[in-house]
């Protein structure tokens, strides 16, 4: 009689908290995930985090470096080769200004540390644009499986977008059609076909060959700020000896009244 | 049949039911393991150590300038003082490796805490992850603070307070005792990012973000504890027993210009606030500055230390000038 009681108990509890785990793996996200729902039909409205708007960068980490032109020669913290700096070493900014080449510094692996403000919008549902005002450059973060792009490398290169959905907790719908979406998670970039520029206004170079992949996360202080973090790794065999990581920093601000366009300069 | 099948395959069925409650609850994804600092950013500041007089991109106020300029490393060496150590924030602004791990309840399994690795200069930092409240404001303030945390997906936001006084660079700009810093640990692979935003209602105008990237080495064996007692011994004999504290009284720092003489930086935005820390501040210098001819000292070196810290590179690595200084 009492086997007979603890059978469907069992069944019952195991059935009860195989669910609840089945929460918990599909809240960490790429981990599990044996019971995720239907992708939605965009990246606009599966969006978790909400990276529209405008941002303005703060420059609290090599100021020096990047605030103005560092010296010939100044290639602190950038694990390049010994090929990479007999290039920068022979650096000439005049020479670039002259061959057009003014916006070498301004290329997507290093846009994101000059100090600039970004406006971020959605050019269509499975677009992201970001645009800067220093060297008024166009970044354009595609989702899904684009096409790469024909013709030669561009400063801003092609760049495959993707959110990393870690929620589940909540129903956030930040996307259209109200469908309760998650509500953490980051966007994931890879950037390839970036023709050659300067990770560093001083001439610190990188290669047709680089990767550039980031991390994009959006935090919420109690005092209301929004904090945009862009963690950037460099892959250059060519140019560096190790994969080089940073993370530069924005801030949320409420409008675009500082929004300031200025052209690329390869001197300033 | 199938209660048959459960009734045979109770103690299994036990054993998996013990497995599933053991999961924890709370943790979005795992931190633990050992991080490898990565000092791609601000490898000077982090590793030789910054200019005497660089206040550069930090919103500070006149009364953090006013102290920082009266700082003299020289304190250091004060007895008393060697064995101060540097408050929880620290661990975006040193060169430090992490060691990461978290405390489980061990009969429910739940996450009570994680921890972060101390260094030869600062404590273990301890985000309690069980909900309970920060401490009353007039309460001790230990070396490690005080720090909660939640989770928000996978990212860890982790609250300090009750910290001492402390710098918030190696060159003597203060914090205060009154400090709130809180954290943004986001792992992606084997990146980890914590991005750290420090609120000073007494030296800072507006909050202070650093962020700062590790990454993952399995076959590290960082030291979760500080290595040794720091024990305080007489190192210069001219700071004994006369009570002297060395410093610089106000407007006799010598190193004040320094910055400008060696990078052409004017003294206003070597002495930092929160305009500096802005892309329109560029306005104000782009008229007049002009870079400095070559490089002269810490040109290449992104490692920990000063010496060798650019395999395979013919460079300046030093603060004196000389190629690959040791």
């Amino acid at each position: 009689m009492r086997s007979g009681i603890l059978a469907p108990t069992l069944v019952a509890a195991v059935l009860v908290l195989a669910a609840g785990t089945s929460r918990q793996l599909y809240a960490q996200g790429r981990a599990g995930g044996r019971a995720a729902p239907a992708p939605p039909p965009t990246a606009r409205a599966a969006a978790p985090i909400d990276l529209t708007g405008n941002w303005v960068s703060i420059i609290s980490e090599d100021w020096r470096w990047r605030m103005v032109t560092p010296a010939k020669g100044d290639y602190a913290s950038v694990p390049i080769t010994a090929e990479a700096k007999r290039i920068a070493d022979a650096w000439n900014p005049a020479k670039d200004q002259a061959a057009g080449e003014q916006c070498k510094s301004y290329g997507a692996a290093a846009i994101m540390r000059v100090p600039t403000r970004l406006r971020i919008s959605w050019l269509d549902d499975n677009t992201l644009k970001v645009e800067t005002d220093a060297g008024t450059q166009t970044r354009l973060l595609r989702f899904g499986a684009p096409k790469p792009p024909e013709g030669p490398p561009t400063w801003q290169g092609h760049s495959v977008a993707e959110w990393e959905i870690a929620g589940g907790r909540g129903a956030g719908g930040r996307g259209a059609g109200g469908t309760p979406q998650p509500t953490f998670g980051n966007l994931k970039v890879v950037t390839t076909r970036m023709r050659p520029g300067y990770l560093r206004k001083n001439g610190v170079p990188y290669s047709a060959d680089a990767v550039l992949t980031e991390y994009w996360d959006v935090g919420r202080e109690p005092n209301g700020d929004q904090w945009l973090v862009v963690t950037s790794l460099v892959d250059d065999p060519k140019y560096l000896q190790q994969q080089y990581v940073t993370s530069p920093n924005f801030k949320k601000e409420g409008n675009g009244s500082k929004w300031e366009p200025t052209p690329c300069s390869a001197t300033w | 049949m199938f209660s048959d099948l459960v009734k045979r395959h109770s103690i299994v069925l036990l054993t998996l039911l013990m497995g599933l409650i053991s999961v924890p609850a709370d943790a979005q994804i795992d931190l633990s393991g050992n991080w490898v600092s990565r000092q791609h950013e601000d490898w000077e500041e982090r590793g030789p150590g910054p200019e005497v007089v660089d206040y550069l991109g930090l919103p500070i106020n006149e009364e953090a300038r006013s102290r920082a300029l009266a700082y003299s490393a020289s304190m250091l060496s004060l007895p008393e003082r060697q064995c101060l150590y540097y408050p929880p924030h620290y661990v975006v602004l040193g060169p430090q490796g992490l060691r990461i791990w978290s405390d489980t309840d061990p009969v429910t399994g739940r996450e009570v805490a994680w921890k972060i690795s101390a260094a030869i200069d600062r404590s273990i930092i301890t985000i309690w992850m069980d909900g309970r409240p920060h401490p009353p404001e007039d309460d001790l303030h230990p070396l490690g603070g005080f720090t909660t945390g939640k989770w928000e997906g996978n990212t860890l936001v982790a609250t300090t307070t009750h910290e001492k006084e402390g710098y918030l660079r190696r060159n003597g700009v203060p914090t205060s005792d009154r400090t709130t810093f809180t954290m943004h640990l986001s792992r992606h692979g084997d990146t980890l990012t914590i991005l750290g935003i420090y609120y000073d209602p007494v030296y800072l105008t507006e909050p202070h973000a650093i962020s700062r990237s590790w990454q993952l080495v399995p076959t590290g064996n960082l030291t979760p504890r500080v290595p040794a007692p720091c024990v305080p011994e007489a190192e210069v004999s001219t700071l004994q027993g006369d009570g002297a504290v060395p410093h610089y009284l106000p407007g006799q720092n010598p190193f004040i210009d320094e910055m400008t003489k060696m990078y052409k930086i004017p003294r206003e935005a070597v002495l930092g606030g929160a305009e500096t820390m802005y892309p329109e501040y560029r306005k104000r210098l782009k008229d007049t500055y002009v870079p400095p001819e070559k490089c002269v000292r810490y040109c290449c070196g992104w490692g920990g230390g000063q010496g060798n810290a650019a395999p395979g590179l013919q460079c300046i690595t030093g603060g004196t000038g000389t190629l690959n200084e040791r």
